[in-house]
């Protein structure tokens, strides 16, 4: 027995280690599964990709109109919402991305080996072309609104990185709940909402009482991540040590204990989808 | 990788050592998470498990062609979810040595919405190849499965004919280590038939190791040399096919 075997079930030391090194096998599918949801996403409509750009848009519109009236404290309310909005569209749209990805998957898993967290990893991937397509739109408005448009934004590629981090990790999370459970997908609909909410992202975190918005600073991670795209896109500087730290810690906690948790229970998968 | 399983054929390229798989599912359904939770407070969740394979020991070596057989729950689809790695066992161990092709429901993986030309390269990166590898074999697949004029046509627009010839062409675009054919495919016309029939042979001829499951006794004696009869998790006899099946048709 000189030669490796291609295939050993005995030789798994940890499932999530093992993961690691099977994606990286995987790449050229990541990209694939990208390019698959934009481009069906889009293939029989007729503005094609611009709806990435007019969906925050028409919801920055909408906002504007309700609530720069109510919130004339803020200069320029358009750039400040869409600089937040943006973030959680990506949160929202990938992490549900996620968990529908894999239940899609689910009649290959039956029949092929594919890593799977495969899923989420592209869930997130095609969130992030989005993302990034959104910021389009976003100078648009802060031109439009005569928003000073500063170095900071070089900041940006940071502040999605965490969230991406954040977002897998939650993502993969959600999905193996909803592999056993279906009701997840529906729930976690209603959670999305009141958390969306629960997050200064159509309104300024000075109308929170103080002490419920200590307590949204201390277990809110969407808090501290949107304020990493708001500091450098709307107040127009590089965030501080202090502030990067706390999505940092979420980011990498989440992630982790999203992988570990997923590929304890993956193997499972092929009979319970 | 041709040596390397030379070198490994006398241990066999496929090996099942006390394998057992338990499936535990909950006694009663719990399909929301609402209910499970509530139980799982009262402390009322209980299961059953059930061994779907139970003490298995096979070897199947390289180059032959290996026939499952058995009724239906005998185990046989998870066997091959072993092997080909899409379950773990519970207990034992999985020893392959070989890259693994399924053949089984064509096309699986393909979306409506996306043209020919465009599935053929996600399903190939859903079967494990890399970018370069599918771009040296398109032409191939693109010839063997005839759709030049429809390539790049969305596949909603295929014919159920169309979508599975291409579905085997992506499928056995690669010659692999090991074929697993889950039921003979009636797939397009007679003539269509034989040219996957032939590739399959080629396989064989070139080396390719093939497990073969199927219902089919007269497709297990002509075109296995060995075969292994599946009951309740455990296998029950394992020698030539004519043996095994005749055993089989009198339990």
């Amino acid at each position: 027995m000189s030669t490796k075997p291609y295939y050993d079930s005995a030789a798994q030391i940890s499932p999530a280690l093992e993961e690691i090194r099977e994606v990286r096998k995987f790449g050229y599918l990541i990209g694939q599964l990208v390019r698959r949801d934009i481009l069906s996403r889009y293939k029989r409509s007729v503005l094609g990709v611009a709806w990435t750009m007019l969906n925050p848009l028409g919801m920055m519109i909408i906002l504007s109109i309700v609530f720069s009236q109510l919130f004339k404290s803020i200069e320029s309310y358009p750039a400040f919402v869409l600089s937040g909005l943006i973030a959680w569209n990506f949160f929202a749209q990938g992490t549900n991305a996620a968990m529908s990805g894999l239940i899609w998957g689910g009649s290959l898993l039956h029949r092929i080996y594919i890593p799977r967290t495969i899923f989420g990893i592209s869930a997130i991937g095609t969130a992030l072309v989005n993302l990034i397509i959104s910021i389009v739109p976003l100078v648009l408005v802060m031109l439009a609104t005569n928003t000073p448009l500063r170095i900071s934004v070089i900041f940006l590629p940071v502040s999605m990185l965490l969230l991406a981090g954040f977002a897998l990790g939650f993502g993969l999370i959600l999905s193996t709940l909803a592999v056993y459970f279906p009701d997840v997908t529906e729930m976690y609909q209603i959670l999305l909402t009141a958390w969306m909410y629960l997050t200064p992202i159509i309104y300024p975190e000075e109308i929170i009482p103080p002490e419920l918005l200590s307590v949204i600073q201390r277990i809110n991670p969407m808090y501290p991540i949107i304020r990493l795209f708001r500091i450098p896109i709307y107040d127009g500087r590089f965030p501080i040590m202090e502030e990067i730290l706390p999505s940092l810690i979420w980011s990498l906690g989440v992630l982790i204990i999203g992988w570990v948790f997923f590929t304890s229970k993956s193997d499972e998968f092929a009979y319970r989808i | 990788m041709t040596d390397q399983i030379n070198t490994q054929a006398q241990n066999g390229i496929i090996r099942l050592e006390k394998v057992s798989v338990k499936y535990r599912l909950p006694s009663e359904r719990i399909g929301t998470f609402k209910e499970f939770m509530i139980r799982f407070l009262q402390r009322k969740i209980r299961f059953n498990s059930f061994w779907a394979l139970h003490d298995v020991d096979l070897t199947i070596y390289a180059g032959e062609v290996f026939g499952i057989i058995g009724k239906n729950g005998a185990g046989k689809s998870t066997m091959l979810k072993v092997i080909s790695r899409v379950m773990r066992p519970t207990e034992g161990r999985v020893v392959v040595y070989g890259k693994i092709a399924p053949l089984l429901e064509l096309g699986a993986g393909f979306h409506p919405e996306l043209t020919g030309r465009e599935n053929v390269f996600l399903n190939g990166s859903l079967l494990g190849y890399s970018r370069l590898e599918m771009n040296a074999c398109f032409q191939s697949i693109l010839d063997f499965s005839e759709l030049h004029d429809f390539i790049d046509a969305p596949i909603r627009t295929y014919s159920s004919g169309m979508y599975a010839r291409l579905g085997f062409a992506v499928a056995t675009a690669h010659q692999p280590d090991i074929l697993i054919i889950d039921e003979i495919l009636g797939v397009g016309d007679e003539a269509f038939q034989k040219k996957c029939a032939d590739r399959i042979a080629q396989f064989r001829e070139n080396g390719t190791t093939i497990l073969v499951v199927s219902h089919s006794m007269d497709t297990i004696g002509k075109i296995c040399q060995r075969a292994a009869w599946l009951s309740h998790g455990k296998i029950e006899m394992v020698g030539e096919p004519d043996r095994v099946i005749v055993a089989y048709r009198g339990a």
